[in-house]
């Protein structure tokens, strides 16, 4: 099936072309790393995490949201989203493999990951993480293949592709509440030492994922003539506005329990991230800037007459999207490390090294499910002749 | 047949991958590597032994001495007992009264010992990133 | 005859899956039952030897660096240095320094202080924990507790994740993000300034930290910042052993711990 993604228009092989340059500047940079050690990224001993492990927190929220289009389809049996649940299920092989070579960026010494599997660890989530994420996909790419296959040859898919789809609707939750579990259970990290991190996890991921499939349905249906379904999107885009609603009062509950127990430890990394600690400000305006589009989406996204109209939608889930990246992928992760554990501020800034392989991941990403797309659908649109 | 000029392009490509030990290697060593051990005297283990098994021996030695504080070996050729040890010295832990004996005591030519069959088999032992290679012995 | 070769190869193959499920199993149950020496399970350790400190604030004289610098020159720690001579604090490694009072103990208040206090540094290093948090999330258990109970690193097994890094609530980790013989105090082996032909480099992409001295431990030495400290401030021994100097000191002398809410049970102690 896959030999579909090897015809295309001018535009497709552009876009490709385009896609591989961004791979091989990121490659090239990642060379770099490899020779002098991650030192040419902005991370330091104090900020012992950057933008990379920020990238794959993001990115695990974006692989679980295909369960959301998973669940209603076959646990109840909402038919409308027949035509899109291989896009969530592509979308999520595409996340969880970024997310793993972010992990293998970020890495001291890459040539050694598989001492996670010949030492396995049990007590360790970080063991978890990797052991859920590669089952994950394993599963999706199962899930979505067979699928696809039996829709390729007119018959329905096997009976015994069922229980590895019902499988992946609690995995797809529980990979995102493992990852959550990497930083809520660290004694000293503040920000991180909350309860409601894993729920807040979830909340935007079904956030952010979802309004992701809004605009790749939407942009299917401007380069080729696959059409999700206005039923679908609209769907989708409710999904999105209750998610981004509770993910909101998530966040806002943790300002009063910081707050008004007026505890230094609780308020310090919050005070960091939205008014500066200590003369400290450099993530300040990308919380305010997060807070800002995220709002101005749910406002969009709360009344049905606007968020009928698709252009619209459009622009508050590109804004929300954004908002929930810098929330969860630069404003959670780089504000955990600040106050350090001995109350010292060090910032962080990115590395011109750090940026291109990032890009170069996306690219990687972008390719897999460029491919992944094309081929589902051709097959659909076989099928369907 | 149909595609000859892709299948013919795809073989010669293919030949030439797999036997790229052969060609890829000439104007390397051609003789088997002689390791010259300049001190007299005896290892801990046989030469047969530590040709098969110094790798091993080494691993295990990392593992037990730093995660289970076991620094003492006992010799499966010979039965007798030697600090584990692959090139600091100081005080011995089996004798007390004498210095401890680390490999590279003996064979601290690692030129014409270690490398001469590392560089032959293509090996890139990492130990000597960290662990500090003894000065050479003229 | 075709159908039964059919339910022949699917029994086969689930058989064979489900014989190399229960070998894996069993190997990581295996595994498991090694947790708790590297959890650090309270109850084995009372029984055994646990090494512990007590520094006497009092008697650390001020602006003294001995213990930092006896033990960075012994174990080979780099000093990175940006190209004008400041230190490079990006790529900074240290096993053992001095932070201000405030900063040390923040769970504890900084109003009105003594005057001794205001200007007190304390010497802070790794408290090699009874309940280490970074042992406990360490995926290939480079990070360990030994049975002595020191906290060691495995530099041949870390992977590199500084998951440990963000674990440890007291920021005694430090990360080699480069070549550590980059460093000039590391550059030239041979040289007798610098460098200890005894103790290896670590290599770049590694953790790092106080590993109590656990080579001069093994020839029945003390740690070096204890044996060198000119105002005899720290004291070293066996926390489990009753009759031991360390108990002594302990039991005669108002001692606190670093962010003792958290229930890592640091093995480090304070008079202040």
């Amino acid at each position: 099936m896959i030999e579909k993604a090897l015809t295309g228009s001018r535009k497709y092989w552009t876009w490709v072309a385009v896609l591989l340059v961004l791979i091989a500047a990121g490659l090239y940079a990642y060379g770099q790393q490899l020779a002098q050690g991650l030192t040419v990224t902005g991370m330091s001993r104090d900020v012992s995490w950057g933008v990379y492990i920020a990238q794959l927190t993001f990115l695990v929220g974006v692989a679980a949201s295909a369960v959301m289009l998973v669940l209603p389809y076959y646990l109840h049996d909402y038919k409308k989203f027949g035509k899109i649940v291989i896009l969530g299920e592509f979308l999520a092989v595409a996340a969880v493999s970024m997310c793993m070579m972010f992990v293998i960026a970020d890495m001291g010494k890459p040539m050694r990951v598989f001492n996670m599997f010949f030492y396995p660890t049990p007590n360790s989530i970080l063991f978890w993480d990797a052991t859920v994420l590669t089952v994950y996909l394993g599963l999706n790419i199962f899930c979505g293949w067979v699928v696809l296959q039996a829709e390729a040859k007119h018959v329905a898919p096997p009976k015994w592709i069922k229980p590895f789809i019902y499988l992946s609707i609690p995995w797809a939750v529980s990979i995102h509440t493992v990852t959550a579990f990497l930083y809520a259970g660290l004694p000293g990290r503040h920000l991180w030492l909350t309860a409601i991190l894993a729920p807040r996890f979830l909340a935007s991921a079904f956030a952010a994922g979802p309004a992701l499939l809004i605009l790749l349905a939407l942009l299917l249906r401007k380069v080729s003539n696959f059409d999700a379904g206005k039923e679908a999107i609209q769907k989708l885009a409710t999904i999105v506005t209750y998610a981004a609603l509770v993910n909101l009062f998530f966040y806002s509950l943790e300002f009063f329990t910081s707050f008004y127990s007026n505890i230094p430890g609780h308020m310090h990394s919050l005070q960091y991230l939205f008014v500066g600690l200590h003369g400290y400000n450099a993530l300040v305006p990308w919380s305010w800037v997060s807070l800002i589009l995220g709002v101005g989406a749910i406002l969009l996204l709360l009344f049905p007459s606007i968020r009928k109209q698709e252009n619209i939608l459009a622009i508050a889930c590109i804004a929300l999207f954004v908002s929930l990246w810098i929330d969860k992928g630069i404003c959670l992760i780089l504000g955990g490390f600040v106050p350090t554990p001995l109350e010292h501020v060090t910032e962080y800034s990115v590395g011109s090294f750090e940026v291109m392989i990032t890009i170069g991941i996306y690219a990687i990403g972008a390719l897999i499910l460029t491919v992944l797309y094309k081929t589902a659908i051709a097959v659909k649109q076989d099928a369907a002749k | 047949m149909y595609d000859t000029g892709k299948i013919v392009t795809g073989l010669v490509i293919f030949v030439a991958i797999v036997t790229f030990p052969i060609w890829g290697s000439i104007g390397g060593p051609s003789e088997l590597p002689k390791p010259v051990i300049k001190e007299s005297g005896r290892c801990i283990e046989s030469a047969e032994f530590m040709r098969a098994n110094h790798m091993q021996l080494l691993d295990d030695w990392r593992n037990s001495v730093v995660r289970d504080n076991e620094r003492i070996y006992v010799s499966e050729t010979y039965g007798t007992k030697h600090d584990k040890s692959l090139s600091s010295t100081g005080t011995s832990l089996v004798n007390s009264s004498e210095e401890k004996k680390s490999c590279m005591s003996c064979h601290s030519n690692k030129k014409e010992f270690c490398d001469s069959c590392h560089d032959y088999a293509s090996v890139k032992p990492y130990c000597w990133t960290c662990h500090i290679e003894p000065e050479e012995k003229i | 005859m075709e159908d039964s070769r059919r339910e022949f190869l699917k029994k086969a193959g689930v058989g064979s899956l489900v014989g190399l499920g229960v070998v894996s199993a069993i190997s990581v149950i295996a595994e498991k039952t090694s947790i708790a020496s590297s959890v650090g399970d309270a109850a084995a350790d009372a029984s055994g030897t646990r090494y512990g400190l007590v520094i006497d604030t009092k008697k650390c004289i001020e602006d003294c660096t001995v213990c930092s610098d006896v033990c960075h020159a012994i174990h080979n720690v780099p000093d990175h240095r940006l190209p004008d001579g400041k230190p490079d604090l990006k790529n900074e490694i240290k096993w053992i320094w001095k932070e201000p009072h405030v900063n040390t103990f923040p769970s504890k208040s900084g109003e009105f202080l003594s005057d001794d206090l205001a200007k007190k540094h304390h010497v802070v290093l790794c408290n090699h924990c009874k309940e280490p948090p970074c042992v406990r999330v360490c995926p290939t258990k480079a990070t360990f507790k030994r049975a002595d109970g020191i906290v060691l690193m495995d530099f041949h097994r870390c992977i590199g994740c500084r998951f440990c890094m963000a674990a440890c609530p007291y920021g005694s980790r430090s990360f080699n993000w480069k070549d550590p013989r980059q460093a000039d105090n590391l550059k030239v082996i041979g040289k007798d300034t610098g460098f200890d032909r005894e103790f290896p480099t670590r290599e770049r992409g590694v953790v790092e930290k106080c590993n109590l001295c656990a080579e001069r431990l093994a020839k029945g030495l003390i740690p070096a910042c204890v044996e060198k400290c000119p105002g005899k401030a720290m004291t070293f021994g066996d926390l489990n052993d009753k009759g031991s100097e360390i108990r002594k000191v302990l039991a005669s002398n108002s001692t606190i711990q670093r962010k003792s809410e958290l229930g890592t049970g640091p093995s480090v102690f304070y008079i202040v």
